[in-house]
């Protein structure tokens, strides 16, 4: 329905050696290729296939995904923060399309 | 033979109570909401989140992980975007089509409208205002439009009150929602009561029975894998008991709805709620 908007949740500050929760979370009708449309032709396979995260350009996290992945693909995962710097997100549909975000926070 | 009776039902027994475990309603932590109306048969009121585990319960308490966000930032979208011929949005009519705030809105309905001379839901009170406020077409109900502007709404209201009013000209429409609420349908012979009133709390099958308050609708169900509307509920209690299933927006389900709403009263508006 809506169109395709990442969202990303980091917090702004966090003290050195925390474990922080990163939240991402995307908004895509991931079709599998397997369902049909309202004439019964197959609704071509679109989903996002790889969401990858680095921080100050080092990858940090990064997950290839399947057909079998829900709609909204939501991912989080625990970050253990030691300098303040920035997260770039990047989620890659088939096709090779790209949809990134960034988000930064401070370590003190 | 009796022996292994018993003993059958003592294991479902212990299975049960061990299933049933880990719900706010059975830890005794539910919010409990006594009803101010003698009319209403419940002692108490409980919201659906809390007949649900953890696992749903985080998703929707997270304004972040609640899939249901999307569709009422969807919605917030098109709330102010002009529509129709008269170069009007939604928020430019609502207050003054309506009679109701916008931000009370969704505590209200459904609701008695004098201009439409019925009790509307807010999805028919939305393409009532389209049509005759804005000019414009009035949405299809179940669509993402009408679900993104009905979660939109009932999203400013979250947190506040219900207060459904049954009396004056909508006591009719009542009455026949409490006659269609105690009304044994479909092939197996069910009413609403029977699993909502008399069994809240008790497993159907692998279900969690709530008491089927519609405080949080339009509600994003895991299993729909997106966001609908009361009336989409009614359809799917409909075809469960093997009953026929009405259109959207049907009388019926609109004194249904308004009768649940209003049992409802008191209990907060949980919109987007997640269920399973």
């Amino acid at each position: 329905m809506a169109k395709i908007k990442p969202r990303v949740k980091v917090p702004k500050k966090a003290d050195a050696g925390e474990v922080i929760t990163i939240k991402a979370l995307i908004s895509h009708p991931m079709h599998t290729g397997r369902a049909k449309d309202k004439k019964g032709e197959l609704i071509p396979r679109k989903i996002i296939n790889e969401f990858r995260v680095t921080f100050n350009g080092q990858q940090v996290f990064n997950v290839m995904m399947e057909p079998a992945v829900s709609a909204n693909p939501f991912v989080s995962f625990p970050f253990k923060a030691s300098e303040s710097g920035t997260f770039d997100f990047t989620w890659v549909e088939d096709g090779g399309k790209e949809f990134t975000a960034s988000k930064e926070m401070t370590v003190s | 033979m009796f022996k292994k009776i018993s003993l059958t039902i003592a294991g479902m027994m212990v299975a049960g109570s061990a299933l049933a475990a880990g719900t706010p309603y059975h830890e005794g932590t539910a919010t409990i909401v006594k009803p101010t109306d003698d009319r209403n048969p419940l002692t108490e009121i409980i919201s659906g989140i809390d007949f649900r585990k953890d696992m749903i319960r985080d998703m929707q308490a997270d304004e972040f992980e609640n899939p249901g966000m999307l569709t009422v930032e969807y919605g917030e979208g098109i709330w102010d975007m002009p529509d129709g011929s008269k170069g009007l949005s939604m928020a430019d009519v609502w207050e003054d089509c309506s009679g109701v705030a916008a931000d009370v809105a969704g505590t209200v309905y459904p609701r008695y409208h004098e201009g439409a001379g019925k009790v509307l839901t807010l999805e028919q009170q939305i393409n009532f205002c389209r049509e005759n406020a804005m000019g414009a077409a009035p949405y299809k109900w179940e669509k993402a439009d009408m679900l993104g502007m009905t979660a939109y709404i009932r999203y400013m209201a979250n947190g506040s009150t219900i207060n459904v009013n049954v009396d004056g000209p909508a006591n009719s429409m009542f009455k026949k929602g409490e006659e269609l609420y105690y009304e044994r349908v479909g092939q197996l012979d069910m009413s609403c009561a029977h699993c909502h009133e008399d069994n809240y709390g008790n497993y159907i099958r692998a279900d969690m029975l709530s008491q089927g308050n519609i405080n949080g609708f339009p509600t994003y169900r895991v299993k729909w894998n997106g966001i609908g509307s009361t009336h989409r509920r009614f359809r799917g209690c409909n075809k469960n008991i093997r009953a026929t299933a009405l259109p959207y927006g049907h009388e019926d389900y609109v004194a249904l709805e308004l009768y649940l709403a209003w049992r409802g009263n008191g209990l907060t508006v949980e919109t987007p709620a997640v269920r399973q």
